[in-house]
């Protein structure tokens, strides 16, 4: 799973550098997300413009995170996801679950 | 609608770096779908996602032995599209997987849903050397 971190405003963002979020990789992302709130980052947004495909799995390692940081009272949202990956958010409902934001500038304004 | 005949079959090993392969199968056969009047990014997409979930399901269901491979065919003929993934594993109950909780999602579970809910049919049947999840939708 090729990613960036970043720190911005108190916030580690994740930049996903994959156009793909399948079975395949979903694992790596889910462990790197629950190392990162083990660390203490427990304030995380995920950034998701490269991705154009994401499947349960991928869904379930953000979902994974999501709960995740709540546990330790954090937060994890998601910004600049694109169309088809925000419909698989509406299918299973999990946009009412996740803080979905379309830029990462929104993402920091509310979130902060 | 009157398609040509398209038929495709793949067999790969049991390792999931090839879903991008098969996800990328379907996809492109969407776009090339003759007299397709529909959302064709959209078929892409669910083409993709349903033969991820589907192949996934099959890696994830397989025997232990290395040289286990899932097979994988995609037949298109008229207005019928027809997925068929065999796998060599215990198989499973496909009636028995329930609906996603939607009031209380889990991490895992979702796959079948997806491939209910964006195709036409979806049956599994064993048969004595191999099991068959099949899939059909109709453009």
């Amino acid at each position: 799973m090729k990613l960036n971190l970043e720190k911005m405003n108190g916030y580690s963002v994740i930049f996903i550098q994959e156009e793909r979020i399948d079975a395949h990789n979903s694992g790596e992302l889910k462990d790197y997300i629950l190392h990162l709130i083990e660390q203490g980052e427990v304030n995380i947004i995920i950034q998701l413009e490269n991705v154009r495909f994401i499947d349960s799995s991928g869904l379930g390692a953000l979902l994974s995170g999501y709960k995740n940081a709540i546990a330790k009272s954090g937060k994890l949202a998601l910004a600049c996801c694109k169309q088809q990956v925000i419909s698989m958010f509406e299918l299973t409902r999990l946009n009412r679950v996740f803080e979905i934001y379309a830029d990462l500038k929104e993402a920091l304004d509310n979130e902060a | 609608m009157c398609n040509s005949v398209l038929q495709v079959d793949v067999i790969i090993p049991t390792q999931t770096k090839y879903l991008d392969l098969i996800g990328s199968i379907g996809e492109h056969i969407a776009k090339d779908i003759e007299n397709f009047s529909g959302d064709r990014e959209a078929l892409a997409y669910h083409l993709n996602l349903v033969l991820t979930e589907a192949t996934t399901n099959a890696i994830k269901h397989a025997n232990n032995d290395p040289k286990d491979t899932v097979r994988i065919t995609i037949h298109i003929q008229d207005n019928e599209l027809n997925i068929k993934v065999y796998d060599h594993g215990q198989g499973f109950d496909l009636e028995s997987v329930p609906l996603p909780d939607f009031d209380q999602p889990r991490e895992s579970g979702m796959g079948i849903f997806f491939i209910r809910t964006l195709m036409d049919s979806v049956t599994y049947t064993k048969q004595s050397d191999c099991n068959i999840l099949e899939i059909i939708k109709y453009l």
